[in-house]
């Protein structure tokens, strides 16, 4: 069955999740990548929008101003959520979001952010940015827009966005670094095998 | 010029060539954007059709439906259309070769717009994002002249941050061989790689300092997806890499699944013999590049999408 969350979402609303599911997102999604995390965390300035049980998207998405001075949703795909990885613990803190939308999996501190907050963190699929955009129904709010076009933080009404896949939850399981050991510990076999076939120097 | 022509009369003839020229890469370059070249998509069919992992089999399907409502609704199919940068191989008797630097920007300032592209610029120590796609040096051109040719072939690519971040070069010591190399790609597509939104095509710089191997690798991402290095040890490296890092499993997104990169491509140039270079270049799965080829009478031909028309 398909498992759709609302804004504002709420600490049960996220509990039962795991790693691994696939969820929908219907509510406000909120454009907010490295300079707005950058400008919270390290120089204390007050976001100018309230993420209190909200979801936000590490996304600089393509809009286009129409005539009548709104704006269009071209295109809108994730970026590599591991840069954030230095303020999201405290960006959740802070701001008490729920859903953090990227791609990629991130690290060790935002995983405790996730846990001691009840929130995760989930995967769009990367690319996949007309799809996404099909999935806005209207820009409501662009803020900081001296920051260009990718790093504005543009409000988005969003209806069955998705799909989303949990990379963090709330207890903790963090799926792209469980991948990762996987792949670390079948290096060393795979390279010993193609090494004694590359011995070109002799 | 025919003995006729008049001086003003060569000028108009020469702006209306450049003019042309620049409404075409203008709109090659927005096209690129929207709608992945053959060989590409070919691949990632292959992928698909062979995928069996069920979240790798969802991604799989959200990239299929993208791809066919960017293709439907004309937009660019990656919001991160990149930063803009064009590899021309240009014949030295190319009659407009002076001109293409400034039509290659114009050509990135027009399909920012009309595409659009989204503005990927920004100024350095200024901090500014240009809004126009451009700065300095920016689209970044790459040059290589080809002394009795009169046509230039042109390599359009977008660097989008994602498929940029996992870039990385190192200078090893010979007594690490090859299988120096063959570590250092897997350590970068496994830290890295994983985030750059695989299916990856892998490109190799294997060369003799950091920034010979580093732009090798790049021009390696700009060869077809399943062509060979010629040389016949280069050749057996890149199928050993490929099939060994399709054997970690990456899948799409890092999420696991049957395969892990579209291919590895090596480009290679002789060597200093104290240093091997190595370098890593990762083209995502939505590898946006385009070759056309332009020919002393303006008239081209285009390479990588068969579905472009100007």
């Amino acid at each position: 069955m398909k498992k759709t969350l609302t804004t504002p979402i709420k600490d049960e609303d996220l509990e039962s999740l795991e790693a691994g599911d696939v969820v929908y997102l219907t509510g406000t999604l909120v454009t907010c990548r490295d300079v707005a995390h950058r400008r919270l965390i390290e120089l204390g300035r007050e976001l100018p929008v309230d993420l209190k049980g909200g979801a936000i998207f590490h996304a600089g998405p393509i809009v286009r101003e129409k005539p009548d001075g709104n704006y269009e949703m071209v295109s809108i795909g994730p970026t590599t959520s591991m840069r954030m990885e230095k303020f999201e613990k405290d960006f959740i803190r802070r701001t008490g979001v729920k859903l953090i939308v990227g791609k990629g999996g991130m690290g060790a501190e935002t995983q405790e952010g996730c846990v001691e907050n009840k929130a995760v963190h989930a995967i769009f699929p990367g690319g996949c940015a007309v799809l996404a955009a099909t999935k806005v129904e209207k820009i409501e709010g662009a803020e900081w827009k001296d920051l260009g076009m990718p790093e504005t933080l543009w409000v988005n009404k969003v209806k069955d966005f998705g799909p989303l896949i949990i990379s963090i939850d709330t207890k903790g399981r963090n799926l792209i670094e469980e991948n990762k050991a996987v792949f670390n510990a079948k290096k060393k076999p795979i390279l010993e095998r193609i090494n004694a076939r590359i011995r070109f120097i002799k | 010029m025919s003995a006729a022509a008049s001086i003003p009369e060569a000028a108009a003839s020469l702006d209306r060539d450049v003019a042309r020229l620049t409404d075409l890469l203008s709109k090659f370059t927005a096209y690129i954007g929207k709608r992945l070249p053959a060989d590409v998509s070919h691949k990632l069919g292959e992928l698909r059709s062979q995928e069996v992992n069920f979240l790798a089999k969802e991604v799989y399907e959200s990239m299929r439906q993208n791809q066919e409502a960017a293709d439907r609704l004309d937009r660019p199919s990656c919001q991160d259309t990149g930063v803009i940068q064009y590899f021309l191989t240009a014949g030295a008797k190319f009659p407009l070769l002076g001109e293409l630097e400034q039509i290659l920007r114009d050509a990135t300032l027009n399909a920012t717009k009309d595409g659009p592209l989204r503005h990927n610029a920004v100024e350095t120590f200024e901090e500014k994002n240009t809004g126009t796609n451009t700065g300095s040096r920016i689209p970044w051109l790459d040059w290589e002249i080809v002394p009795g040719d009169d046509g230039v072939t042109i390599d359009v690519y977008m660097a989008g941050g994602g498929c940029t971040l996992p870039g990385a070069a190192k200078v090893l010591m010979p007594g690490q061989g090859y299988e120096g190399v063959a570590e250092f790609v897997f350590d970068v597509i496994t830290s890295r790689g994983v985030n750059a939104c695989p299916p990856l095509l892998v490109g190799v710089g294997v060369s003799t300092s950091a920034e010979t191997a580093a732009r090798l690798s790049k021009k390696a991402i700009l060869r077809p997806v399943g062509s060979h290095h010629p040389n016949e040890k280069a050749a057996l490296m890149e199928e050993l890499l490929a099939e060994g890092l399709n054997e970690l499993g990456l899948g799409p997104q890092g999420l696991t699944g049957n395969a892990s990169v579209m291919g590895v491509n090596i480009e290679s140039s002789a060597r200093h013999p104290s240093t091997i270079g190595v370098a890593v270049s990762t083209g995502c799965w939505a590898h946006r590049r385009g070759r056309i080829r332009i020919n002393a009478d303006l008239s081209h031909e285009v390479i990588s999408h068969p579905g472009f028309h100007a």
